[in-house]
């Protein structure tokens, strides 16, 4: 009986990319997400008799940026196809899109696996199209709804070569590929990588072969996968679902597959027989566009620091450790967020466990992003500064003054902490002194004390008042009793 | 009122005060509604143009009308006017009406022109006789049971019965100077982008020109002058000046011209229009211009070249008239595959759907090479040696149509016999280069004769001056 491991798997990725901009790649109707349904739309979008496209040039300095962002061979004359199949959220009846001659080609996106590997993703090309609309089927009543906001969005295409994995490694492969591809186009400032709201898609081709063949399996492609978590589920699951089939003696039918994140399942959307032929052709509405040599140079000195190079960066400039400058590049923010941190305090490797810790922990809690965090760089370069000169334990830090701060984001972090007493000033350790004396005088007392007789509170009380003349603070001398009280052996 | 066979002779009067544009809106109109049986409106927008008169005549009053104040023009049912119906002669757009006014239009309009209505063509700009209208059949206004030619036969009668001074068409094969042929009138096509085609209802977009149908060439040359250019709209439009078309119009040089012995030596060619185009050839020669006969091997290339791009192009470009978002919907329609085919089915015409059919073959997968890349091929050849020509002579001279104007029916059975009718019209949109028909004369049965003079591209300037001085002559 095989086992997976006598398998390979042949996996390649198409990810879309929604790019930022203005208008439209075809119109200037606005680019928004918009909840309220047909609200960005024209006569251009709705593909009214009459209309043209006018392409926006926004548009494909983007995609020179991802082009040389993953080291692609530039198309300087590069040619818009209509990809012609009929669906109702598609106004034209065909996809504005590229075919031959895209606008980039080659090209090998790097990154580093969950275990810590090195790995290489090879691209065969990436290439500008629009998107479509959304169409929805209530589960009531005869119609389905179409919403055209979406239609016309600027998207590119980054086409994976078929690679060849272990298929046990196939979808952490895949996982690590699709985080770089977010990480990347934030980076280069032309996706916000909302995943949630359709901004960055993945479409996983996936096969298996015998292990050592040369010849391809028969491979499916599941469709729609829009986050990296159902990336890796789905390669899995398709993988078993191949594994089983081939097993059985089965074979795999070249089908167009839908992945369902609640249920876990993979169901078949087409198959071959339904495969649309898309006639292709030059869209004659579109002169090919020539990319001049000063264009794309303009375009090379607007190209903004890569993860990579931040990486190394981190490394070399600020000390941090490879795990450290990886954790932290992982979104353009969070080393936006070092970076302002590092400028205001030289203490480097706190900023970075501050980041990876509390604050890590914090985001995660509420769901927020970095540029969310109520404190600010200024405020934890403060409470930094406090604990290196010594005024704050790293406990009180964290358990105290972080969690006011968080609450008081407009209160500079030293003025919290001295209001809630939580730096060791002048008069605290005075009144430390006594209160240590008076323990060293009543040391059963203060044993019983801290047994649980609270009773003996007022006793304590009592002598600090003696000995100070009644100038203690009593809010601060419980405080401070406390403490003490609590460090006795 | 009598008929004013050009734009300066009506100035005149408006000027000199004998004559208002509400008089001519209201002559054109009982025009219109006398030759009713013609068929060359689908609508009129008389309260309108009565309106705009008003406007314009209140304007030259006070002596800030446009440069084409005193022209009323009819447009070819497939230019964008805002809030106005848009069918493309065609059943699919019923109650479709368009939400933006075509560039070309607007530039009209901002030079004071009255649209006087929509004109009746074949459906989708597809046919050579006006028989594929889904609102009837155009007749030629010389003799009713003949054709006006097609697609812009609605635009090219109204022009021949002066319904109006100027007709808008368009022409992607042929379909302005066909008919401008047929019913004896000037028709231009200009160079492929040299006018906007924002509005322009799309049929073949690499082949789609803004035509003109005038009484004389000055009408067509200032109409042209105010239309082309550059638009931000249109990407394929040249950003190349535009001449003053209209004050150039003298031609005093001798001309290089050629003609292409194929044509003349064509199978199909009538005796009657051969001869007529001799006669011109013969006059330039006597007249001392070079005249050579050129050897043009791709003539029967272009055709088939013609119909499997432009059936290409137009089964994409028509692909948007699927019933979901607007015009005709079938109501017979279960589910979306249904609505899809009953929605086109019953709201394109015949010739519609087969050349629908015949694009959507040519670009399938299996024949793609062996029709589409091979006549993308050959159109860059037609090109290069129809360039070529253009560098050694001005003009190619040839007849328009191999025969006058055809009996309404007459190729019903033969549709190929119909596709040559475009044979000597294709070659300037297959290339992309200017081309006018003139009248020129008129066979024994009355029905008029057109010539056609091509130049090289955006030397319109040139070609209406040539064709000025033909017509003088």
């Amino acid at each position: 009986m095989p086992t997976l491991s006598d398998y390979e798997v042949v996996i390649g990725l198409e990810v879309h990319v929604q790019l930022q901009t203005q208008s439209k790649i075809f119109s200037g109707d606005a680019n928004q997400f918009s909840t309220t349904p047909n609200t960005n739309i024209s006569a251009i979008t709705l593909a009214h008799p009459g209309t043209l496209p006018k392409l926006n040039r926004q548009v494909v300095a983007h995609a020179i940026k991802i082009g040389l962002a993953c080291g692609c061979h530039i198309n300087q004359e590069t040619i818009f196809a209509r990809k012609n199949y009929f669906y109702p959220d598609l106004p034209k009846g065909y996809q504005i899109s590229q075919d031959k001659a895209p606008i980039c080609e080659g090209g090998k996106v790097e990154f580093v696996l969950k275990d810590g590997k090195k790995a290489v993703m090879p691209l065969t090309r990436i290439h500008m199209e629009e998107d479509a609309g959304k169409s929805s089927h209530p589960d009531e009543g005869a119609y389905s709804w179409v919403d055209y906001n979406r239609a016309g969005t600027p998207l590119v295409e980054i086409v994976t070569d078929p690679v060849v994995c272990h298929p046990n490694e196939a979808a952490a492969f895949a996982y690590g590929y699709f985080k770089e591809i977010r990480k990347l186009v934030q980076y280069l400032e032309i996706c916000d990588g909302k995943m949630e709201q359709g901004s960055l898609r993945c479409d996983a081709n996936v096969s298996l072969m015998p292990k050592g063949s040369q010849v391809f399996g028969q491979r499916t492609e599941v469709k729609n996968l829009n986050s990296m978590r159902n990336v890796q589920r789905a390669v899995t699951l398709e993988i078993e679902r191949q594994f089983g089939l081939l097993s059985a003696g089965e074979q795999v039918l070249r089908q167009t597959l839908n992945f369902d994140a609640q249920k876990n399942t993979i169901t078949a959307m087409r198959s071959k027989e339904e495969m649309n032929d898309y006639r292709y052709f030059p869209d004659p509405d579109l002169a090919p566009v020539m990319i001049s040599d000063e264009w794309l140079q303009e375009v090379k000195q607007q190209m903004p620091a890569l993860p990579q190079q931040l990486q190394d960066k981190l490394m070399t400039d600020f000390g941090l450790s490879a795990y450290d400058a990886e954790v932290i590049t992982e979104e353009k923010a969070l080393y936006a967020y070092f970076a302002q941190t590092a400028k205001l305090t030289s203490h480097y490797k706190l900023i970075a466990n501050w980041l990876m810790g509390d604050i890590k922990e914090y985001l995660n809690q509420h769901h927020l992003s970095i540029e969310a965090l109520p404190v600010k760089p200024a405020g934890l370069a403060q409470l930094i500064t406090l604990i290196e000169s010594g005024k704050l334990s790293h406990t009180i830090a964290s358990r105290e003054l972080f969690p006011l701060m968080l609450k008081n984001p407009e209160q500079p972090a030293e003025a919290l902490a001295q209001a809630h007493r939580l730096v060791a000033n002048q008069d605290a350790d005075e009144l430390s002194e006594v209160i240590k004396g008076i323990i060293a005088q009543f040391p059963k007392e203060a044993k019983a004390y801290k047994q649980g007789k609270k009773k003996l509170k007022g006793m304590f009380m009592g002598q600090v008042m003696k000995q100070t003349g009644g100038k203690a603070d009593p809010k601060l001398t419980t405080q401070l009793l406390d403490r003490l009280i609590a460090e006795v052996e | 009122m009598k008929e004013y066979s050009s734009l300066k002779a009506i100035q005149q009067e408006l000027q000199g005060g004998s004559l208002t544009c509400s008089q001519l809106v209201e002559h054109y109109l009982e025009n219109i509604d006398k030759k009713v049986d013609l068929n060359a409106f689908l609508e009129t927008y008389s309260n309108e143009a009565r309106q705009q008169a008003q406007v314009v005549d209140q304007k030259i009053a006070e002596n800030r009308a446009g440069k084409l104040a005193g022209m009323v023009i009819g447009i070819k049912d497939v230019l964008c006017y805002q809030n106005h119906p848009l069918q493309c002669s065609s059943k699919i757009l019923d109650g479709f009406e368009s939400q933006f006014t075509a560039t070309a239009v607007q530039r009209l309009l901002n030079e004071d022109v009255i649209i006087i209505g929509r004109q009746n063509c074949d459906e989708f700009a597809m046919g050579s006789s006006n028989e594929n209208s889904a609102f009837g059949v155009v007749r030629n206004a010389t003799n009713p049971a003949h054709v006006p030619g097609g697609s812009s036969g609605g635009s090219a009668v109204a022009v021949q019965a002066d319904m109006c001074l100027v007709s808008l068409g368009s022409d992607t094969g042929g379909s302005v100077r066909q008919p401008a042929a047929f019913c004896g009138v000037v028709g231009l096509k200009p160079s492929y982008g040299r006018i906007s085609r924002y509005g322009l209802a799309a049929y073949a977009s690499s082949f789609d020109c803004i035509g003109i149908f005038g009484k004389n060439i000055a009408d067509v040359a200032l109409v042209l002058e105010v239309m082309a250019g550059a638009d931000e709209f249109d990407t394929t439009v040249s950003k190349k000046s535009v001449p003053e078309y209209s004050k150039a119009l003298s031609f005093d040089r001798k001309a290089k011209v050629a003609y292409l012995k194929e044509t003349l030596e064509s199978e199909g060619l009538h005796p009657e229009v051969k001869q007529a185009t001799q006669a011109t050839l013969d006059f330039l020669k006597t007249e001392g211009h070079t005249v050579e006969s050129v050897d043009f091997p791709l003539l029967d290339y272009i055709l088939p070249t013609y119909y499997i791009l432009t059936t290409a192009e137009a089964s994409s470009n028509l692909s948007r008239y699927d019933g979901v978002r607007y015009g005709f919907r079938s109501t017979s329609a279960e589910d979306l595959q249904q609505m899809y085919t009953q929605t086109r089915t019953e709201g394109f015409g015949a010739e519609v759907k087969r050349r629908i059919l015949l694009g959507t073959y040519v670009l399938s997968a299996s024949y793609y090479d062996a029709y589409y890349t091979q006549a993308q091929k050959v159109r860059r050849l037609i090109k290069d040696a129809t360039d070529k020509l253009f560098e050694q002579y001005d003009f190619i001279v040839l007849p328009t149509t191999p025969n006058t104007a055809f009996e309404i029916g007459a190729h019903n059975d033969n549709l190929v016999e119909m596709y040559l009718e475009d044979l000597f019209t294709v070659q300037a949109n297959v290339v992309g280069v200017p081309a006018i028909s003139i009248p020129n004369g008129r066979a024994t049965n009355g029905l008029p004769i057109g010539l056609q003079v091509m130049a090289a591209t955006y030397q319109e300037d040139d070609l209406l001056s040539f064709s000025q001085y033909l017509l003088e002559s």
